[in-house]
């Protein structure tokens, strides 16, 4: 009991810490709405259509044209937002060590493992509150929004965030400044949201892409998001199947990846990140 | 049972040791304190004392618990003012308590009469709603302390607990902690290399390279020194010191002020000295024995703030980054 109440407390301080920060939420914003209002409208007219390919007549034209860039990146843009949030959160970490403040929390008397823990749940919930910001923009780009979508996406994005805030924490557990840790930020980031199918549909890649797409994590966490946000916009189910074919879903080994699926991938990923940040967490000095 | 029991401490790292087969103990209620250089290995000390490094070779005991096989035994039993504060400065000082509350285990029911009760004692309940990033470094200094006692330690361990303070909050500092010796019995294990803060502790062990030199109490330890000290300036400092060491059998030093040597009773050596002195003499200064003067008989060197160690580089940082916020 003691434990889940002082892992819930390192998370809680997180939130507080993170919600206080308000010209650091402004600023997150900075990245993903110039992907989605300059890139997606700059891009759009260019592109067309992304799901052209599903047919040239009638219903199935109109809705390949349907699903232009920006909203086709919508998706991406929410993962990229969590994304960032999420591995922010071992910046916290470091910080945290590099200031003293670690100290405070590692001569108390819980273990190493739990502080991991508080400190990874904190994180998600900042990704998961990151991604339901940009998801209040949805009207602007003309991605339609209903109760059931959001009630699915939260889990989802809990679970995405989950993931990628574990990696954040491995990666900080034995990291000693601030700026080796924004090193690999900046190494890491952006390469796991372009290599994703969130920036362009995967259809003919090069080989060495396609395979960097299906070893990335971050591909599995956005997909669902995807499957649930263009389910909502409306299409019919006979349109919907089609779509990873064109590239807008993930297909490995032949499989169409669905939520399900999705999900095992990103548990399975943030058991393994979980498990092995506690452990690096309880290495004492 | 020793309250602190150390057998043999040796930490290394990589190359460097830092501890160097140090042993002793600590009594309940005692004020202990460890003086010495910075890089002496105080802080190396209390961190293995804390359970925040593991011993290289060698044992240590706190309340009877072994530090490295009974860690969450040992972190129950003690309270930790650290170098560098520790507190998170975007919480307001009521938040910094609860934290600590939480982590520590007191019961939901009496945390929040324990945190006004710490509060009050550092005389910081008026500002328990600011933020902590508001306060001086003597009211964060007191809040850590306050923190550090929230849950009842049996040892409070202070690492250089005025570092940096101005007099004025160093002598309130020690206020409460020797109020807090009186009515709970605590006791309290020090690190300094300020020497007047030294005077405070019941017992010193001077430590110098990792290893202890000496281990008694103040008053004990200058008499070690064998006198008071007298300091000279001259018109011709070579040829005084010369005649001094002469005529009166004692050693003499050249100091960058003049020349300094020790002999008992000081006050009646001075005009015998004045009156016989060949050389012109311009000042004559007394003085009691202090610490240091104890810490250069024992290694011929004086504890002195020294320049920039890697503790300073940290605070010079700290300080940048608080400017570009």
């Amino acid at each position: 009991m003691h434990t889940l109440r002082a892992i819930y407390i390192i998370g809680y301080r997180e939130i507080l810490r993170y919600w206080r920060d308000k010209p650091r939420i402004i600023s997150s914003f900075a990245r993903p709405l110039l992907f989605l209002f300059v890139f997606g409208s700059g891009l759009s007219p260019a592109m067309g259509g992304l799901a052209r390919g599903l047919g040239s007549e009638g219903l199935e034209a109109a809705l390949g044209e349907a699903i232009d860039y920006t909203k086709f990146i919508f998706p991406g843009v929410i993962g990229m937002n969590m994304l960032i949030a999420s591995l922010m959160s071992g910046i916290s970490i470091v910080w945290d060590r590099e200031f003293g403040f670690l100290k405070e929390v590692l001569v108390a008397p819980i273990s190493r493992a739990a502080v991991a823990l508080g400190k990874t749940l904190g994180g998600s919930t900042i990704g998961v509150i990151q991604g339901l910001l940009i998801l209040a923009l949805a009207p602007s780009v003309g991605v339609s929004v209903t109760p059931m979508m959001v009630v699915q996406l939260i889990p989802l994005m809990l679970l995405a965030s989950f993931a990628t805030t574990s990696l954040g924490v491995l990666i900080a557990a034995r990291m000693r400044t601030v700026e080796s840790f924004g090193m690999i930020m900046n190494l890491l980031t952006m390469p796991m949201i372009f290599i994703s199918g969130a920036m362009f549909p995967l259809r003919d890649l090069p080989s060495w892409m396609d395979f960097l797409v299906k070893i990335n994590p971050v591909t599995y966490a956005i997909d669902p998001l995807r499957q649930v946000i263009f389910r909502a916009q409306g299409l019919p189910e006979a349109a919907l199947e089609k779509l990873p074919q064109m590239g807008l879903g993930v297909i490995v080994f032949g499989h169409t990846m669905t939520i399900a699926d999705d999900i095992i991938v990103i548990v399975a990923f943030g058991v393994t990140m979980i498990a092995l940040a506690m452990w690096m967490f309880s290495i004492q000095d | 049972m020793h309250i602190i029991e150390v057998e043999n401490l040796v930490r290394k790292y990589g190359d460097l040791t830092a501890v160097d087969n140090i042993s002793f103990s600590v009594e309940e209620g005692e004020i202990f304190g460890f003086l010495g250089p910075n890089g002496a290995g105080k802080t190396t000390t209390i961190s293995v004392l804390c359970t925040l490094l593991r011993p290289t070779s060698g044992r240590a005991w706190v309340n009877g618990h072994d530090v490295v096989r009974e860690q969450a035994a040992v972190r129950r039993s003690i309270g930790l003012v650290f170098q560098d504060p520790s507190l998170d400065d975007r919480l307001t000082a009521q938040e910094n308590l609860e934290f600590h509350a939480v982590l520590y285990d007191i019961p939901a029911d009496v945390r929040a009469k324990r945190t006004e009760e710490v509060l009050r004692m550092v005389e910081l309940y008026d500002r328990r709603n600011n933020l902590v990033r508001t306060f001086s470094g003597g009211m964060k200094r007191r809040l850590e302390l306050a923190r550090g006692l929230m849950h009842y330690p049996k040892v409070l361990f202070l690492d250089e607990p005025t570092l940096g303070l101005d007099p004025q909050t160093r002598s309130h500092i020690w206020e409460y902690i020797l109020e807090l010796r009186e009515r709970e019995g605590i006791t309290i294990f020090l690190t300094t290399h300020y020497m007047e803060e030294a005077e405070h502790a019941d017992r010193i062990a001077i430590i110098d390279y990792g290893r202890i030199v000496a281990l008694d109490t103040p008053e004990n330890l200058k008499s070690m020194v064998g006198g008071d000290i007298i300091t000279v300036k001259t018109r011709d400092d070579e040829a005084a010191a010369r005649q001094i060491a002469a005529r009166y059998g004692v050693k003499v030093r050249r100091t960058a002020d003049g020349l300094s040597f020790k002999v008992a009773k000081g006050e009646e050596f001075i005009p015998k000295l004045v009156v016989e002195s060949e050389t012109e003499i311009l000042s004559v200064g007394l003085r009691r024995p202090t610490l240091d003067d104890v810490f250069l008989k024992l290694t011929g060197r004086e504890i002195r703030e020294e320049e920039a160690g890697p503790l300073d580089r940290m605070r010079e940082r700290m300080r940048r980054r608080a400017r570009r916020h």
